[in-house]
């Protein structure tokens, strides 16, 4: 009898939830895996049948044209490996100068936003209403045709201290050119560094023992300052500056950051930087007034309660939409395609894919490298939120 | 907003390309027949080789072109639909089926033929070169006095690597700053942001036109390449190569036989001269044998005109790109503009 009780158990049948539940996932493996193979499979097909080249053998061939802004050398007959990586490396410094601008920025205008001086708070929020509700595509042509392009052209630029210049070509400045004092500058920077550190650890230990605070700050900046200077003395000059100089079209020597990049920063660095102040604010917000009111009545004067108490609070209600910020950032860099800065999407997801005629393999590099870009950000992010989450005991 | 239309025009294709089954002989000539209509790929707006008019029809020569493969196939020039595409989005456009011709001042090379799975049917519509055009207060007189300048050029045409190899060629340095659209580096060269402005010397022509004072800019005499512009189809139909590439040629033969809008219904009827009686379907059955009706030709020139009044009307004396004939007058009249003989 108890046999065959069990018997229907143990046998596989549709009527149990368990099973069923198994074959539909294995179902759908299977379904998703065909439906990607055919894909696959087809436009191989087709391509062939076409006569359409394919691969990704095009990387090792010459480009055979030029680019405007390039962090590594190179010239025309480079290859389209490196001209992706040109294109990896644009993409990746407006981003991380992006990042660092609106960060700061938007913290600025969030703690702005609530101040108790009037003008100060709406200035703040009228900049997060405009530039928040206008595409961020619309304020980059704005940056770019309106403010840096309507500057006099390179014959009658905006000199400062005869060595800056500001032309509808962008920002020339003076480059540092490395000669024999600069290793032992870059070691005594180095050495400064780590003398703040330690003496910041044994301020740290002591406050802690004694409760006897130490004027950190100062005497980082002091340590910072005093090292290299001497060294300087020592050595002589760490760089001579090499000042652009005007000849024929265009200035000569020293380094420029050309206006699209400036308009792009600018842009997406205002733009962001609208979102993060209504985070930083909305964090600042979560944080009771009963924390602030503690604070003082242990006699914290306002900005040590901002510092100490209030921040590393918000912090926690910040980081999350924090990230999101920045994936948006990256992401919004390949708008730069309309002001002809050269990133990934112009450069190579563009000027590449046409002249190779590569559709399907090159967007799938970009899309791939986005994907890698915001993935990398989310994880740092994800990592930076667990290291400052409350431990809750 | 442009741009995102762009990536995401090319992004479908690329999609579209791994769905759509291939090509065959005759299927497109077929496929045209049945929905009854060419699909025609032309540029994103260069004055004198397609650009909408105030009414929105598209005006130019590489827009008749197509309109004369429409009056071949159909009978009526009418029977065209045009897909506007920026230099970017045009060879996608045509590989995955999206357009069936590809007229858009595109330049003939060797890789564009042979790796793309697209085919140039041999007509030219166009003999031209890459110029620059300069804004006359630098006082520069030839392109070869342009070291350190600042270039604006088209992304993703063939002007990007030969001005590259012009530079390379003469030792001069240059910055190129590329743009998606013509519109873009022609604002760029009005605000200053690059000393001149390279392309085809036809779209210079065009493109001063269009600028807030044409006569402060001046097209250096300079041509730095060959760029023959014409007609492009998908690589694997032969049949619709073919009448593509005749159709050209009926432009050609009309021209040189003196056959025009104005006479061609009155040349088919009582034509004396052999070579005009086959060339309208009067004689023979050389419109069949391209699986087009009997009177294709008299239906291209009657609607659309033979390729010297279509030259005329689009970027001619009478327009305000003012060209000259030049390399494109035929060939017994200085060009090199030549047709093989309908027989």
């Amino acid at each position: 009898m108890q046999n065959q009780i069990s018997a229907p158990k143990q046998r596989l049948s549709l009527s149990d939830p368990k099973v069923r539940a198994w074959l539909f996932q294995i179902i759908t493996v299977i379904a998703v895996v065909a439906m990607g193979w055919y894909l696959f499979d087809n436009t191989q097909t087709n391509l062939q049948h076409r006569g359409i080249t394919s691969g990704f053998g095009f990387l090792e061939n010459s480009a055979g044209f030029g680019i405007a802004q390039h962090l590594i050398p190179f010239k025309e007959s480079d290859t389209y490996a490196r001209v992706f990586l040109i294109g990896l490396l644009n993409t990746l410094l407006v981003t991380f100068i992006g990042v660092i601008l609106a960060t700061l920025l938007g913290f600025i205008v969030g703690v702005a936003r609530l101040s108790n001086n009037w003008i100060i708070n709406k200035l703040a929020t009228i900049y997060v209403e405009v530039f928040r509700n206008i595409p961020p595509l619309l304020q980059i042509l704005f940056w770019y045709f309106a403010v840096f392009l309507t500057l006099p052209g390179p014959r009658a630029a905006h000199g400062f201290f005869g060595s800056f210049f500001v032309s509808s070509r962008g920002l020339n400045m003076p480059a540092a050119i490395t000669n024999g004092a600069t290793l032992p500058f870059v070691i005594s920077i180095v050495v400064a560094i780590v003398a703040t550190v330690l003496m910041a650890k044994c301020a740290n230990k002591r406050f802690e023992e004694t409760g006897v605070p130490f004027h950190k700050f100062w005497a980082g900046l002091g340590l910072m300052l005093v090292i290299p200077t001497l060294c300087a003395l020592v050595f002589g000059a760490p760089v001579h500056w090499e000042v652009p100089e005007l000849k024929g079209f265009n200035f000569v020597g020293g380094w420029v950051l050309i206006p699209e990049l400036l308009a792009l920063t600018l842009a997406l660095t205002v733009y962001t930087a609208a979102f993060i102040a209504e985070i930083v604010r909305s964090g600042i917000k979560s944080v009771s007034h009963g924390q602030t009111e503690a604070a003082r009545s242990l006699g914290l004067r306002p900005g040590p309660t901002l510092r100490k108490v209030i921040i590393p609070q918000a912090l926690r209600v910040i980081i999350p939409p924090l990230t999101s910020q920045y994936l948006n950032l990256a992401k919004n860099s390949s708008l730069a395609a309309g002001i002809g800065y050269p990133e990934m999407v112009s450069l190579f997801a563009g000027t590449v894919l046409n002249q190779t005629g590569q559709a399907i393999e090159v967007i799938a590099i970009t899309m791939s490298v986005y994907l890698a870009i915001s993935i990398s950000i989310s994880l740092l992010m994800n990592w930076y939120n667990k290291r400052i989450a409350l431990i809750e005991r | 907003m442009k741009m995102l239309k762009s990536t995401l025009a090319v992004v479908a294709a690329a999609a579209a390309l791994g769905v759509s089954s291939f090509a065959q002989a005759g299927a497109t000539l077929d496929a045209i027949q049945k929905k009854g209509f060419i699909q025609c790929g032309v540029s994103d707006g260069l004055p004198g080789f397609s650009v909408p008019d105030k009414d929105g029809t598209i005006k130019g020569i590489d827009a008749d072109f197509c309109r004369a493969v429409a009056a071949a196939v159909f009978g009526d020039a009418k029977k065209v639909k045009f897909s506007q595409l920026n230099a970017k989005e045009r060879f996608t456009a045509l590989q995955s089926g999206e357009i069936d011709i590809l007229s858009r001042n595109t330049t003939w090379t060797s890789s564009r033929d042979a790796s793309m799975g697209l085919v140039f049917p041999g007509f030219v519509t166009y003999y031209d070169g890459v110029g620059f055009l300069a804004n006359s207060k630098l006082g520069v007189k030839s392109a070869k006095e342009l070291d350190g300048a600042t270039i604006c050029i088209q992304a993703g045409t063939t002007t990007e690597l030969n001005v590259s190899d012009y530079f390379r060629a003469n030792g001069l340095k240059y910055t190129p700053i590329t743009f998606d659209t013509s519109d873009e580096s022609a604002k760029s060269l009005e605000s200053g942001r690059c000393d001149v402005l390279t392309s085809d010397k036809s779209q210079l022509y065009a493109q001063r036109s269009k600028l807030a004072s044409p006569k402060d800019y001046i097209v250096l005499p300079e041509t730095i390449s060959k760029e023959p512009l014409g007609p492009v189809v998908r690589r694997g139909d032969e049949e619709w190569t073919t009448i593509v590439r005749w159709v050209g040629y009926a432009l050609l033969n009309t021209e040189e036989a003196g056959v025009t809008s104005k006479n061609v219904e009155a040349e088919a009827k009582s034509t004396k001269n052999p070579d005009v009686a086959r060339l309208l379907g009067a004689d023979g059955d050389y419109g069949p044998q391209l699986k087009l009706p009997k009177d294709w030709v008299v239906k291209i020139v009657a609607q659309v005109g033979n390729y010297g009044e279509i030259f005329e009307k689009n970027l001619g004396k009478t327009t305000a790109l003012e060209i000259d004939r030049g390399q494109n007058a035929l060939w017994n009249a200085g060009g090199i503009q030549y047709a093989p003989p309908v027989r």
